[in-house]
């Protein structure tokens, strides 16, 4: 026992060495270069920004467009800015576990005056208090639950529509672009998917035929993919995520059903062409925009050149949320305070839309676009109007 | 409830049901033959599940390269990854057994300690499995393995390499592979069985069973035969992996756990200890969870299962066939 309780005490020394440093290494960062201070053109020194999302774990394919479109407006602004701002990286894996204790540490940096996210909806809940609380402003490029916006943190900010207005979108495309006589609306019981399903349902009244409840991390839909076929539907909407949107695509072609497969946002993910050509002719709403759109076409090309590859789902708007704190920060801003301010009174035209919040934090202006798989690629088709 | 969807189209909702069931049962065999023998209760056998349908998805990838196959060449594709699979199943079981049984057996540990032992095995091939491009990474593999370990705690797929026509009978249109599994997993199980009924080595299971000590007075190697058991507990898991693959087409590293759950269940709803009760345990339950989702809706599936087996459980507390391994007449 002796033995291994010595074991123990080098374990707990360990971990909280690991802590101390962790946190020096964010505050060194936090002082960022101080010889510039009270910049020549009226900018903002000694301050940072911060990303706050996956940048490692199972969702770090998402973060990473998200990371370089906001390192894309920062490396723009350094360029001909006096004193050099940083780009803090406040790594969640995505996850709500981990998200309070990092935005408490975020919260804490007192240079530290404007967030990019949090990325995902589960952890800008789990954060949005703490950020409130420290007069933290936050833009998230890519956090689409509606409920977000109802709980009253002044902080909390988004650039792009919520799942209510997906969801409307969504029925548009199947009654107007596809002319649906006979819809089946399938949810995976996630606060996403039922929430988005139910926009989809009430969009469509009388077209839907029938509705289907699945459970996240199930293989066998057997049973759902006979009702759709027994319906003889001849449009199928799902929402839900990419993992079992693969496999139900599968189980519903296989079932004799032939008709077209619509999903939102997150099944538009490379993994979803693992279907292969069941997955083909599936539509996915997205109110993301397409790096193709000529609106985005200078970033595109700029983002492709810094990075070496086509711009990713959400960085354009990234690269707007990063854009609304440097511009602040170019005017002279250096607190939150006056930050917060200057973020809720912004309107100026970013590439994704005119960017500018109301008093929830919604943006004012919300396009939903629509992408096709095509040939075993997700190809953008346009605005759904 | 949805009584009209479901009577019109029982005979569908039947054999996909039962395509199902019959690959719980194929799993529920392992369980129930280990706790046959050892009073034991395999937990990590979902493990050995899931590493078979690595094994099916890793063979078909390396051989179908990027043009696919067809013909008799998928099949011969198709007949190797079966043996991969039931080969590395087998080897998951046999080392389960080295490793996390036979040193607690050796000293007559509780079988609670066995049980925990279980399950922490069972984390520990999931995790491994979960974080194989780490584990690949330390040996600096991970770039030449990139498609085998990459996205590792992300669904894998062999989509699209196998497409079998739906076939009418009786004006009812059935799918092939449901028709494949079915008879697949009742053949195995058949085989089994008599094995266990008829040769040398399935007397010495049975024996075993009902009397570790007197049968090894008899000359029954106790070592050898719990091995014995392992191994065909693993190779009929390796089976039912390949025909999940070819089902559902899609893996995960944490794909045994709900499946073992089902087969587990299963098991003890035949009567755990019993082949047969494995296979009718089996296929009741996966027909009796697509009758579910389709008469009340598919979220209730797991629930309609498990209310199933608490209801059967309440009036046959030893389950449907309830009699144990050893009992088995030659």
């Amino acid at each position: 026992m002796i033995r291994s309780s010595k074991s123990w005490q080098a374990v707990a020394v360990a971990a909280v060495a690991g802590l101390v440093l962790t946190a020096c290494g964010t505050t060194e960062d936090g002082g960022g270069d101080a010889s510039g201070s009270g910049g020549g053109d009226g900018a903002a020194c000694d301050v940072t920004i911060a990303f706050f999302g996956p940048e490692t774990g199972p969702a770090a394919g998402l973060g990473a467009p998200i990371i370089q479109g906001a390192q894309l407006a920062l490396d723009e602004y350094n360029a001909d800015a006096e004193c050099q701002i940083e780009m803090l990286k406040f790594d969640s894996q995505g996850s709500p576990d981990e998200a309070p204790a990092l935005a408490t540490e975020a919260a804490g940096d007192e240079a530290l005056i404007g967030i990019v996210g949090p990325a995902f909806s589960g952890e800008s809940a789990a954060a949005g208090p703490i950020f409130a609380e420290a007069g933290l402003p936050t833009i998230s490029p890519s956090a689409t639950n509606p409920t977000l916006a109802d709980n009253g943190w002044d902080t909390f900010h988004r650039v792009l529509g919520n799942d209510a207005t997906q969801g409307p979108a969504a029925a548009t495309y199947i009654s107007d672009t596809l002319s649906s006589k006979a819809t089946f609306v399938i949810d995976d019981a996630s606060e996403y998917g039922a929430g988005l399903a139910q926009e989809v349902e009430g969009g469509l009244g009388d077209v839907v035929v029938g509705t289907d409840t699945i459970q996240a991390g199930d293989t066998d839909f057997s049973a759902t993919a006979q009702r759709v076929t027994a319906s003889k539907a001849d449009t199928v909407f799902f929402g839900g995520y990419y993992a079992e949107a693969t496999i139900l695509v599968s189980q519903l072609k296989d079932a004799g059903f032939d008709g077209t497969f619509v999903a939102a946002d997150g099944v538009k993910d490379p993994a979803f062409l693992d279907a292969g050509k069941d997955a083909e002719g599936s539509v996915l709403t997205c109110p993301c925009i397409p790096n193709t759109d000529p609106a985005v076409a200078e970033f595109a090309s700029a983002y492709e050149e810094a990075f070496g590859e086509a711009a990713g789902t959400y960085a354009a708007e990234a690269y707007d949320a990063a854009n609304v704190f440097l511009d602040g920060i170019a005017e002279g801003i250096d607190n939150r305070e006056e930050m917060l301010e200057f973020v809720n009174n912004y309107d100026e035209a970013g590439v994704t839309k005119q960017v500018s919040f109301d008093e929830k934090g919604e943006p004012s202006e919300v396009h939903v676009y629509s992408y096709k798989v095509e040939g075993g690629e997700i190809v953008p088709e346009g605005e759904i109007s | 409830m949805d009584f009209d969807f479901f009577f019109n189209n029982l005979p569908q909702l039947t054999i996909t049901g039962l395509a199902f069931g019959a690959i719980y049962a194929l799993i529920a065999l392992g369980y129930t033959m280990v706790y046959g023998v050892l009073q034991l209760i395999n937990f990590a056998h979902s493990e050995v599940f899931m590493y078979g349908t690595f094994a099916t998805l890793w063979t078909v990838w390396a051989l179908t390269g990027s043009g696919g196959a067809s013909g008799m060449q998928l099949v011969g594709i198709l007949l190797l990854a079966l043996v991969m699979s039931m080969l590395t199943s087998a080897l998951v079981a046999l080392l389960l057994e080295r490793v996390a049984y036979r040193p607690l057996i050796k000293r007559n540990a509780p079988r609670l300690i066995a049980l925990i032992s279980a399950i922490g095995a069972s984390f520990v091939l999931a995790e491994l499995m979960g974080l194989r491009d780490r584990v690949t990474g330390w040996f600096g593999l991970d770039d030449t393995l990139d498609r085998y370990v990459s996205g590792a705690r992300i669904n894998a797929s062999m989509s699209g390499v196998v497409n079998m026509p739906n076939v009418d009978i009786f004006g009812i249109p059935v799918k092939t592979v449901d028709l494949l599994v079915i008879g697949a997993a009742l053949l195995m199980m058949v085989v089994v069985d008599q094995f266990v009924r008829r040769s040398k080595l399935g007397r010495g299971i049975r024996a075993t069973a009902q009397d570790q000590e007197t049968a090894a007075l008899m000359g029954v190697n106790p070592t050898r035969t719990i091995q014995m058991t392992f191994l065909i507990g693993g190779l009929m898991a390796g089976v039912a992996a390949f025909l999940y693959m070819l089902k559902i087409e899609v893996t995960k590293f944490d794909v045994g756990f709900l499946l073992g759950v089902k087969a587990f269940a299963a098991a003890v709803l035949g009567g755990i200890g019993n082949l047969r009760g494995a296979l009718l345990g089996g296929l009741l339950l996966g027909v009796a969870e697509n009758w579910g989702a389709a008469l009340i809706g598919t979220e209730w599936r797991h629930v309609v299962a498990f209310v199933l087996l608490v209801v059967i459980l309440l009036f046959r507390p030893t389950g449907l066939l309830g009699e144990s391994l050893g009992k088995a007449r030659a």
